[in-house]
Parts: C-alpha cells; sequence; structure tokens
C-alpha cells in the first residue's frame, strides 16, 4: 500500500482551487498551510476571526507582537492590504456571506455533508469557538483530512454523522491524503485519486457511496 | 469639565453600584490579546459572589480572568472556547462541579452582546442550526432557510482594555487586541477601560469607541 499525500500535499492541492481575489479564513492546524501554497501571481486575503483581513506568515523569532495573533492564539504578521476590526464585524463577514472560502478540520463528514469537527464523547468541557458560524456563513465550505480514515482504520467520510453536529449539509468539498471529493446533491463524487489507489480501495476505506468522476485526476506521489 | 480618567485602578472600581454580587461582567480579550489583567486582578481581591463572566476564553496560566475564577467570585461563565492551553483554573472549578457552563458559538456570542449594546432583544441567526446548540431554541424559517433565536446579551459591567484614551473615554485599540472590547464597551451599564496610555485627544477620524460607551477609565502602562 503506497503512503498517501503529505499534509503540505493535500494543502498546495486545496490552494490550487482557490479562486484569485478570495477571501479565506484557514481553520486552526493543517489548513493554516494553505496560505504557505498558494500558486504564484495568486492573491487571497486571509481572514482570521479574532479580527484580522491580510493574516501574513509568523514573525522571525524575537518579532512577535503579542497585540497580532491568529484565532489559534499564535503570533502572525499582517500584510499590504490589512485591516483590523471588532469581532461582531469578524463575524458579520462570515455569517454575511463576505468569505469566499472556510477550510476547516473534520472528525466526521457525511454524504449530504454534514459536519461533526467540535465535540469528542469523553471531553471534559465542551469548546466550540468559531467553527459552526464559519461552516453557516462562508460560501464554501472545505474540509481537510490529514488522514482519509481514522487512526483506528474507521471511516472519517460517512455516511451519516455519529458525533455532534457542527452543521448540517455545509461541505462542499473534502481533501484527504487519498483523494479529492465534492460533495454533491446526488452524494459524493472523487475527482482527484492518488496515484497507485485504486477506486475500490478508497471505496473500501469510505463510509458512503463513492462515484468517480469520468475524468478523474491522477495525483502523483511525492 | 467631563473627566472619565481614574487615578488607580482601586479608585476606578470603587463606588461602582453595578460591581457587586450576582453581576454580570462581560470580560474583554481573545487568548492573550485585549485581556483587561490588570481590572481582572484588582476585581478578584473584592471578594465578590456569584459573578457571571462573559468572555471569549476561560484564562490561562494564574493570570487575570483565571485569578478571578481562582478568588472563588465567579459561579457562572458564558464562553466560547473555554478549554484551551493552560486553562487550568477554569479547568479546576469546572470539573468540581463548581462552575456553571453555557457554550456559545464565538459568533454568536458577539452578536448577543452587539445586540445588547444596540437595544435588540434578540435575533434569528444561521449558526449552530441542526446542532445540539440549538435545543430548545426558537427555530424560524427565512426564505427556505433555518435560523436559531438567541437572545441579546447585556452586562451589569464591561472590563475592557485599549491602547489609548482621552479624557471623554474615546478609546483606541492595537491590532488584533480590539476583539471583544469595542463590542463589549456598549453592551454594559459600567464599561470600565484600562488604558495603556492615556492621551490628550484621540483624534476624532481614528476612534474606535466613542466615548459615549464609557464611564470609567485608568491607565495602565502595558
Amino acid at each position: 500500500m503506497s503512503a498517501g499525500l503529505s499534509p503540505d500535499a493535500i494543502a498546495a492541492r486545496a490552494a490550487e482551487d482557490l479562486p484569485d481575489g478570495a477571501y479565506v479564513n484557514l481553520g486552526i492546524g493543517m489548513p493554516m498551510r494553505v496560505a504557505e501554497h498558494l500558486p504564484a501571481g495568486r492573491e487571497c486575503i486571509m481572514h482570521s476571526e479574532n479580527g484580522l483581513l491580510g493574516m501574513g506568515p509568523a514573525p522571525a523569532p524575537g518579532a512577535e507582537d503579542p497585540d497580532l495573533i491568529n484565532a489559534g492564539k499564535q503570533p502572525v504578521s499582517v500584510l499590504p492590504g490589512g485591516a483590523f476590526f471588532h469581532h461582531a464585524d469578524s463575524f458579520a463577514m462570515i455569517r454575511g456571506g463576505h468569505i469566499d472560502v472556510s477550510i476547516l478540520g473534520a472528525y466526521e463528514v457525511a454524504a449530504n455533508g454534514d459536519l461533526a469537527n467540535w465535540a469528542l464523547p469523553g471531553a471534559k468541557a465542551p469548546a466550540v469557538g468559531g467553527a459552526m458560524d464559519l461552516v453557516a456563513g462562508a460560501k464554501q465550505v472545505w474540509v481537510m483530512l490529514a488522514a482519509h480514515v481514522g487512526k483506528d482504520g474507521a471511516p472519517r467520510i460517512v455516511e451519516r454523522c455519529t458525533l455532534p453536529l457542527t452543521g448540517p449539509a455545509c461541505v462542499n468539498r473534502i481533501y484527504t491524503d487519498l483523494a479529492v471529493i465534492d460533495v454533491t446533491p446526488d452524494g459524493l463524487l472523487v475527482t482527484d485519486l492518488l496515484e497507485g489507489t485504486s477506486e475500490e480501495a478508497l471505496q473500501a476505506k469510505t463510509g458512503a457511496r463513492l462515484r468517480f468522476a469520468p475524468a478523474l485526476r491522477r495525483l502523483p506521489q511525492a | 469639565m467631563i473627566d472619565k480618567r481614574y487615578r488607580g485602578v482601586a479608585e476606578a472600581l470603587a463606588h461602582c453600584p453595578d460591581l457587586r454580587d450576582g453581576a454580570v461582567v462581560l470580560v474583554a480579550g481573545f487568548g492573550d490579546a485585549g485581556v483587561p489583567v490588570v481590572l481582572l486582578e484588582a476585581v478578584s481581591e473584592l471578594g465578590l459572589r456569584n459573578l457571571t463572566i462573559v468572555s471569549n476564553n476561560a484564562g490561562s496560566g494564574e493570570q487575570g480572568l483565571a485569578k478571578l475564577l481562582r478568588s472563588g467570585s465567579v459561579s457562572r461563565i458564558v464562553c466560547s472556547f473555554p478549554r484551551s492551553a493552560g486553562s487550568v483554573a477554569f479547568e479546576a472549578l469546572y470539573d468540581a462541579g463548581r462552575l456553571d457552563l453555557e457554550v456559545v458559538p464565538q459568533g454568536t456570542l458577539a452578536e448577543r452582546i452587539r445586540a445588547g449594546g444596540a437595544g435588540i432583544p434578540a435575533f434569528f441567526t444561521p449558526t449552530a442550526y441542526g446542532t445540539e446548540l440549538a435545543a430548545g431554541k426558537e427555530v424560524r424559517e427565512f426564505e427556505g432557510r433555518h435560523y436559531v433565536m438567541e437572545r441579546a446579551i447585556r452586562g451589569d459591567v464591561a472590563l475592557i482594555h485599549a491602547a489609548t484614551g482621552d479624557r471623554w473615554g474615546n478609546l483606541t485599540y492595537a491590532k488584533t487586541a480590539r476583539n471583544f472590547n469595542p463590542v463589549m464597551a456598549t453592551a454594559a451599564s459600567t464599561t470600565i477601560a484600562e488604558v495603556r496610555r492615556f492621551v490628550d485627544e484621540v483624534p476624532p477620524e481614528t476612534v474606535v469607541t466613542p466615548g459615549i460607551f464609557v464611564q470609567r477609565m485608568v491607565e495602565v502602562g502595558v
């Protein structure tokens, strides 16, 4: 069995799909890497829900500013053309449909686009942050999974989510280490598949029925 | 002559009828940015009881909000992301069953406070529809989409942190330390601002929080 795409390769594949000029919110963790992989000449403006448009990379060690952080509370920078604003404005941008793409992680995604990414069984205190606002408000919601299946091998793309929902029928596209999958009114449609992985092998790792695009693109292995 | 500047932190908190047992206290900040740490630590010395805290996070380490939680003054917290790296004071109280927690999506929290400051008693939002955070709440359909009714939040007191302020209470903020500060300033009976630096006059074009929303200020240097 071949190794799947690295997190950076998944991020690069997602970055390829961001339109020039898009306003994009990147979730904490792996989605943040998308900003590092934008194709040359493509300008996207990164939104951080704690009140920043034009978020840039982490500053050099020693140049961090405690007043300038991202939604993950990490030091960041601000790019030319950026803006600061308060929380109600920030979520007006989100809920009001001004954010073109929200890219988040997930515990489970269902074939109808249901997303579960905020609560695990047995967690001590719940914490939701901005995820429910993002999936309800962004024009497009993309999910990134570092691994197509969970650590125990169980599918994370399923017919119905078993974990508490972040939002119903909100996911438009899924990027994993093996495939790119569109969520359509007719169910899941695989558009990209890792070289060396068969359609049957992908279906076996997925808890919902997959269809495969006629012009299936093969993703090169590293 | 109007002058909302107080000589010291103790003076700014003294003889404040809204700061009492059972008060609802809005606490601004996101992560460690824009948190009114000096005011929080002074409030923790007042021996208050049964406070309700409204805040995005629930403090980290032993400073600021964490210190107020440790003081035993808080019985309830309304929060979007209470559990995070270093939220030991919160976890100790919550795990011991000594703290009621209401988890609110971050954008809904911001909008509930905005509504409170704007005289709007309730509103409908798409956020959290179809999730357990909407359980028991009124749902209505507008133009084919479902929305959840959320109630406004008002505080007896708001504790905020600003970068500069003048004697009229006009305030500016620093970068992403703005976050919940301008929103919370509008939504309390008494808004108390700790200000990094007093200035003679904030230029009217650059005022972020107009002084009408601010009752008391103290210069803290940080």
